[in-house]
């Protein structure tokens, strides 16, 4: 894709400064609202930081976000754990059949909802006590296969030669893979465990479903739907704002360990 | 590096094992009680005054709809909750399902404050599984310094003039969206005749051709900002848009309302049903239940209560004063058990339609 | 040789797999096994086999709304896959070095928060909101249009919601495509727009076709977007699954509804695989003969 006539090319500019206007200015809107000291979208009353100073007294807020936080933890490092065992094993084998491949991609194509129901009907029909720990189990699923594919994609170029060669020099398995194996793959096990953070601390769905009772075990998420549906309050665009920071920061973090995460 | 990545590595295994142990070690409240309310629905500081009157402490969690409760309560058997707040159909239907306990009344003495009437509603006569705590009608609540007219009618909501399309609101909860429909066509608010449903069915279909949105939780800030100018609204709630702009009314349409009633219940599963029950009593103490209604803006069926609200508080909120002997006089949703299946096809008829 | 041994593999794999069948495969099947049982008379199930939940998927009411859904769905798929693949298309043609750059910017939304990114919608488009606002601003004086709550907002919102992965998904096949293949097509003498349909779009078909499945599939289950932006409004198989779930008290039925999900996704898949294998073809093809 060479020469292009200026025309062209300044049709090509305009269509990219559309698309990143589009998809820019309705969070630049939230973030310049959260700092907006009336906190109504309608007029600019001067600059605030109140919405925030009034987030970090507000304790039902303040308890969702650790929970959000407890699960994100706990659940991308099962996840990663998990799903970089599978991405190995699989890698190894080389040669497996679709159902395998059908199994890892399922929990990224599913529809949320359906896994939300699904699990809902699993535990309750097991009598499990719903809460923080149901939300942990349910995020591994979709964790560890977000973790699997970025490890696997890392792996296709891994030469398995060397791993043979250690084997033959006598290290045991186990040194073998501290050694050989991990360094190289390390940037995606941390850039995938990085991109299962975002994602966990972003779903909602799942979460909404395999909640408990209360307060101990609504996230963030939950806690943001049920101030959209009680009506607009400015606290909100404070949270998004900060919300959005923390996902944005995980993200470029990933993509920085392991370019082109996201490509993949 | 790899080894201090490694070591890294050991150190983060070991948190990870002491966060895991953390999450999964149970996942109890530390409070002794759970009580699950509507957003705002009882005094702020209600828990507070239980704790330091009994001792007893209580988390409030709460729910945005009945639905919302009840699909988590009969996906968990109840588990995790001891008292409810719940309007009188649902508790109907958990007490069907088993899944509430009986009220012991030498543990609720103060059920005496309830008017006489409020121990004989059809739901539930004699307070045998469920504790009525607030009750009201359902109405139009509208602004009156833009609209025109007062309205009269439920088919001032359902066919509305040019001025008020595209800013109406009706009510998402199923029952109550449909009731609108049966009490315009002069039907029971618990009507199973399919012929007569479908009539409910395609009147409110056409009434949603005019309708900004189907809301239950924020048409009354809709209210006071203009987006709506008339929306179907529990007078309660209605309330709370009056107490932001004045201008905002309520009317019970000539057809007539529903009698709702929203109810605590105490769960089968709790642990700590004593003090559930202390909570109950201490809920409908004279002085308590008035606090709440003067906090909640909504009617509550005890009579010192009732009795004791200040004059300024009743001359404010019209619908405070609706004398019971009239309030009793309308229909109770019930469960209407099998047709509910129906009920449900409707309401999604309806939302589906273009 | 002995750390290829496939036991060794399944011993590496065996903690995920049992994972994922303990809490995916197992639950699917419950949530199948659900939709061949009765509705309780006050909700729960009632143990006795029934085909009438699949019945009922089929009544012209849930039919019906599986078509409105997968219109709407459809609707969005294709203005994310128009403006999506223009956009792809004008970042593989930027600079080489600005392209990760830009490529990262246009996928960086995608990873903030849903509700979010949904709330902010409904900033700019309820009646008193931004836009209105800017119309004001502008000078217009008359009755502010209706914009939330209507399909436009839902579309709006899938839309800005999924965009970012169809760029991806359409950067990747147009970055890696020949640019000798397109100046040879000029040089036979076919026009830009010639070049365009007839070698450039059928290469990047696989592209297209996993952004649109992307778009689609998620739009079809979705129940936040026509929650929020719709006002309760339009009804779509996401929140037709969760009513059934947590207002109706209908679990089988909503099973039954949540396999019918299932199955429309499988169908989706399955002719995006397909579309996938004969664009497939046509690259070989043309590699085969771009090396003569």
């Amino acid at each position: 894709m060479t020469e292009r006539s200026p025309a062209t090319r300044r049709t090509l500019w305009l269509v990219l400064s559309l698309v990143f206007a589009f998809l820019y200015i309705p969070i630049a809107v939230l973030v310049a609202l959260s700092f907006n000291q009336g906190g109504l979208p309608t007029v600019w009353s001067g600059f605030s930081l109140k919405w925030y100073a009034s987030l970090a007294g507000n304790a039902a807020i303040l308890s969702a976000a650790l929970n959000t936080l407890i699960v994100a933890l706990v659940s991308t490092a099962i996840a990663t754990l998990l799903g970089t065992l599978l991405a190995i094993g699989v890698e190894m084998r080389r040669q497996y059949g679709s159902g395998l491949e059908a199994l890892i991609f399922a929990p990224m194509i599913i529809p949320d909802i359906v896994l939300a129901v699904a699990l809902l009907s699993f535990f309750s029909m097991l009598d499990f006590t719903l809460g923080l720990h149901t939300i942990i189990l349910a995020h591994v699923v979709f964790n560890l296969a977000f973790v699997c594919s970025v490890v696997r994609a890392r792996l296709k170029s891994f030469d398995w030669s060397i791993v043979e060669a250690s084997a033959d020099l006598g290290a045991s398995a186990v040194t073998t893979f501290r050694r050989v194996t991990l360094p190289v793959i390390l940037p995606a096990v941390v850039a995938g465990a990085l991109l299962a953070f975002t994602l966990s601390v972003d779903e909602f769905i799942i979460a909404f479903f395999t909640a408990g009772a209360g307060r101990a075990s609504t996230t963030l998420p939950m806690q943001i739907y049920s101030m959209i549906r009680f009506g607009i309050t400015p606290e909100i665009n404070a949270l998004a704002t900060i919300v959005m920071a923390v996902s944005i920061t995980a993200l470029t973090l990933s993509q920085r360990l392991n370019r082109g995460v996201i490509g993949q | 590096m790899t080894a201090t990545t490694l070591r890294g590595r050991s150190l983060k295994t070991s948190a990870i094992a002491l966060g895991l142990a953390l999450a999964l070690s149970a996942p109890a409240a530390a409070a002794d009680l759970v009580i699950s309310n509507w957003d705002g629905y009882m005094a702020p500081d209600a828990m507070a005054a239980f704790k330091a009157a009994t001792g007893v402490s209580g988390e409030v969690v709460v729910h945005a709809t009945n639905e919302e409760i009840m699909g988590k309560l009969v996906a968990s058997g109840g588990k995790g909750y001891d008292v409810v707040f719940v309007s009188s159909p649902f508790a109907e239907v958990l007490n069907n399902l088993g899944l509430i306990e009986t009220i012991d009344h030498a543990k609720v003495p103060n059920l005496a404050n309830l008017y006489p009437e409020a121990a004989k509603l059809p739901h539930d006569v004699g307070n045998n599984f469920s504790v009525p705590y607030t009750w009201g009608t359902t109405g139009l609540c509208y602004r009156s310094d833009l609209v025109k007219t007062e309205p009269a009618s439920w088919n001032d909501l359902l066919a509305p003039s040019d001025a008020l399309k595209g800013k109406t609101t009706m009510l998402a909860t199923d029952r109550w969206l449909l009731a609108a429909g049966q009490l315009a066509k002069g039907y029971s608010v618990n009507e199973t005749d399919p012929a007569k449903l479908a009539e409910v069915k395609d009147l409110l279909i056409s009434a949603k051709k005019t309708l900004l949105a189907y809301d239950d939780t924020t048409f009354y800030s809709k209210l006071v900002s203009g987006e709506a100018l008339m929306v179907q609204a529990w007078d309660g709630w209605c309330n709370y848009g009056i107490a932001e702009n004045p201008e905002i009314k309520y009317v019970i349409p000539k057809e007539g309302s529903d009698l709702w009633v929203d109810t605590m219940v105490v769960m089968k599963a709790s642990a700590n049903k004593d003090a559930a029950f202390q909570f109950i009593n201490f809920m409908l103490d004279a002085k308590n239940h008035a606090w709440a209604a003067q906090n909640i803006d909504y009617k509550v069926p005890n009579k010192p209560a009732m009795e004791s609200l200040p004059a300024d508080f009743l001359a404010k909120f019209p619908n405070m004063s609706m004398p019971v002997a009239e309030l009793v006089k309308f229909e109770q949703l019930r469960d209407v058990g099998d047709a509910q299946r129906d009920y449900s096809k409707i309401v999604s008829e309806i939302k589906a339609a273009q | 040789m002995n750390s290829y041994r496939p036991s060794r593999s399944s011993l590496l794999m065996a903690p995920a797999l049992a994972w994922l069948t303990a809490l995916m495969v197992v639950p699917c099947a419950l949530v199948l096994a659900l939709a061949f049982f009765r509705r309780g008379i006050y909700g729960g199930i009632e143990y006795s086999f029934t085909l009438e939940n699949f019945g009922l998927v089929l009544d012209p009411l849930y039919a019906g709304i599986f078509l409105n859904s997968a219109r709407i769905a459809g609707t969005a798929t294709l203005i994310a896959v128009v403006i999506g693949y223009a956009a792809a298309y004008a970042i593989a043609a930027a600079p080489r070095r600005w392209q990760p750059v830009f490529l990262f910017f246009a996928v960086l939304p995608f990873w903030s928060n849903y509700l979010i990114r949904t709330y902010a919608w409904i900033v700019l488009l309820n009646r008193e909101g931004l836009i209105t606002q800017l119309l004001r601003w502008f000078g217009y004086t008359g009755e502010p249009p209706s914009m939330l709550y209507t399909e436009g907002a839902v579309i709006a919102g899938l839309v800005y919601n999924y965009l970012p992965f169809v760029i991806l998904a359409c950067y990747a096949p147009l970055s890696r495509l020949n640019p000798e293949l397109a100046e040879a097509s000029r040089d036979l003498g076919a026009s830009a727009m010639t070049t365009f349909r007839r070698v450039i779009l059928p290469l990047t078909v696989p592209g297209i076709a996993a952004g649109a499945v992307f778009v689609f599939v998620l739009s079809i289950g979705n129940f936040v977007t026509p929650a929020l932006l719709g006002g309760g409004r339009f009804q779509m198989i996401g929140n037709l699954v969760y009513d059934q779930f947590l207002t109706a008290n209908d679990w089988p039925f909503g099973a039954a509804l949540a396999m019918a999900l299932i199955a429309i996704m499988l169908l989706v898949l399955t002719a995006q695989a397909l579309a996938a294998d004969r664009a497939a073809g046509r690259i070989a093809q043309a590699k085969g003969g771009a090396d003569d």
